[in-house]
């Protein structure tokens, strides 16, 4: 270990293509330790995303349904996109202390509107025909809803919550400035993990965020009714990636 | 918790001097007096600052996406390869970045700046693009009819169309740099992202606070501005949604 040491010293002066095969090497040396650090940030960032969820997707379905408060429901989420996370913590750190519930804050404040915005936007775009069909079969406002609304918007819905998904893992990694838990103790201690575990650690994190952008993009296409699976539904198949949306924070 | 690299060279435990009451006791999240007497030589400098920091920083990254953006709508096949370097850029963890980025460019500007520059240029160079591509193709044909050059297609119709989405673009990323420049003052010391860590590390309530409400004001300010900008560069959209 001493000697793993002395050579990161000289790693964290020098920045050359080493760093990042020591930040390899340091992945799979210290894999116990970071395998701990990515449990953190999963069970973090889960949380946060249940709760984004819950609060905002009854919300936006609900607005969506009555065709209501869209410019609310629409700029929530630019407004949204404006507020800096780390500015969030520092405000909240007072209320709940050092620790996982004002990151978790912070990670719901990120996610809420994303997630409010696309299932407003998914059921009021729901082709006004066919509820009107549906409702002439003599659905009741909450059949038309539950079976012919939702089901239809479910693929945009899930756009919202990917991209949510990729944002909040992402950004989890700033527990590492408040009292810890996640990829981010790595890497914002550089004193401690020299350069090629700060790497080593965001190469994990650009992982996690692909994973979830992966993972979900698959529970994206099963959810999508068979009708939209191909054809005029391609609107969803050629998403890009949401990754790139929102791995820099 | 410890600190970055080289910030801590500054003085750790707060100048109190005869500070009284809730300056002296750290006892209220909102400490008026503190406002006051650090308005001019912390907070405000910090303001400023961060303003300079994002504004230069989404400047740079529109000239260089924009120029990419024009020579990619020329020659197509430009487009994948620069969006691909973009991309990558974007995935990259901040925090890293900047750590990444100090050994070239040491505890400068530039390092703020090179890296905020590089977060803007997906989304810039994107929507710039997108754009100029989205010129309905009865439009282009009328405009040829018409007789118009190539450049002139391009400055008369092309860009005019292509304002909103560019606008957008440039939306997106003036709130993104705004939210990053703070996290970069973990790293370099500049903007507002430095009070929130002063005041974190020696676990000043009023200094980290008032940092964050300032951010946010900040960027919603700018957020609003730019609306305002947008509206009145592009009055026949308003009507439409432009998200």
């Amino acid at each position: 270990v001493d000697a793993q040491e002395a050579d990161s010293v000289t790693i964290a002066s020098t920045f050359n293509l080493h760093t990042f095969a020591d930040a390899f090497s340091f992945i799979w040396h210290d894999r116990g330790l970071l395998a701990a650090k990515v449990g953190d940030q999963l069970q973090l960032s889960g949380i946060a995303l249940a709760l984004a969820i819950v609060l905002a997707l009854p919300f936006g379905v609900w607005l969506g349904h009555l065709h209501r408060g869209s410019f609310l429901a629409i700029n929530v989420s630019n407004v949204g996109r404006a507020l800096p996370s780390l500015a969030i913590i520092s405000i909240g750190l007072p209320f709940l202390g050092i620790g996982h519930p004002v990151v978790i804050v912070a990670l719901v404040v990120l996610g809420w509107p994303l997630i409010l915005t696309n299932s407003f936007v998914a059921v009021d775009g729901v082709d006004e025909d066919i509820v009107e069909a549906a409702r002439g079969m003599g659905l009741r406002p909450y059949q038309v809803l539950l079976q012919v609304e939702l089901p239809l918007a479910l693929p945009l819905i899930f756009a919202g919550i990917r991209t949510a998904a990729v944002y909040i893992v992402a950004t989890a990694t700033l527990a590492g400035i408040v009292g810890g838990g996640s990829l981010g103790d790595i890497i914002f201690n550089q004193p401690t993990y020299f350069l090629s575990g700060v790497v080593g650690a965001s190469i994990l994190v650009s992982a996690l965020a692909f994973a979830a952008d992966f993972l979900l993009a698959g529970v994206q296409r099963l959810v999508t009714p068979r009708g939209l699976r191909s054809g005029s539904g391609s609107q969803w198949e050629e998403d890009p990636s949401s990754v790139l949306e929102a791995a820099a924070v | 918790m410890s600190h970055a690299l080289v910030v801590a060279a500054g003085p750790v435990i707060p100048n109190f001097g005869k500070a009284t009451g809730c300056i002296a006791d750290n006892n209220s999240f909102f400490c008026i007096p503190w406002m006051r007497q650090h308005w001019s030589d912390t907070l405000q400098p910090a303001l400023v600052q961060h303003l300079w920091l994002s504004g230069i920083a989404v400047g740079i990254g529109f000239c260089i996406a924009f120029f990419a953006a024009l020579v990619a709508h020329r020659l197509g096949w430009f487009a994948a390869p620069f969006g691909v370097f973009a991309a990558f850029l974007y995935t990259i963890p901040s925090i890293a970045l900047f750590q990444l980025l100090v050994p070239i460019t040491g505890i400068t500007v530039t390092t703020i700046e090179v890296g905020l520059v590089g977060y803007t240029l997906l989304i810039l160079f994107r929507n710039t693009l997108a754009g100029l591509r989205s010129t309905p193709p009865d439009v282009l044909e009328a405009a040829r009819g018409m007789g118009l050059t190539r450049g002139q297609i391009l400055r008369r119709v092309e860009l005019p169309l292509a304002l909103p989405a560019i606008s957008a673009g440039v939306r997106i990323s003036v709130v993104t740099t705004i939210s990053l420049a703070t996290i970069a003052a973990y790293i370099t010391p500049y903007g507002l992202g430095k009070p929130i860590f002063d005041g974190l590390q020696i676990n000043y309530q009023t200094e980290y606070v008032v940092a964050g409400l300032l951010a946010i004001a900040l960027a919603l300010v700018a957020d609003g501005v730019l609306v305002i900008v947008q509206r009145s560069m592009t009055p026949w959209t308003r009507r439409r949604q432009t998200a």
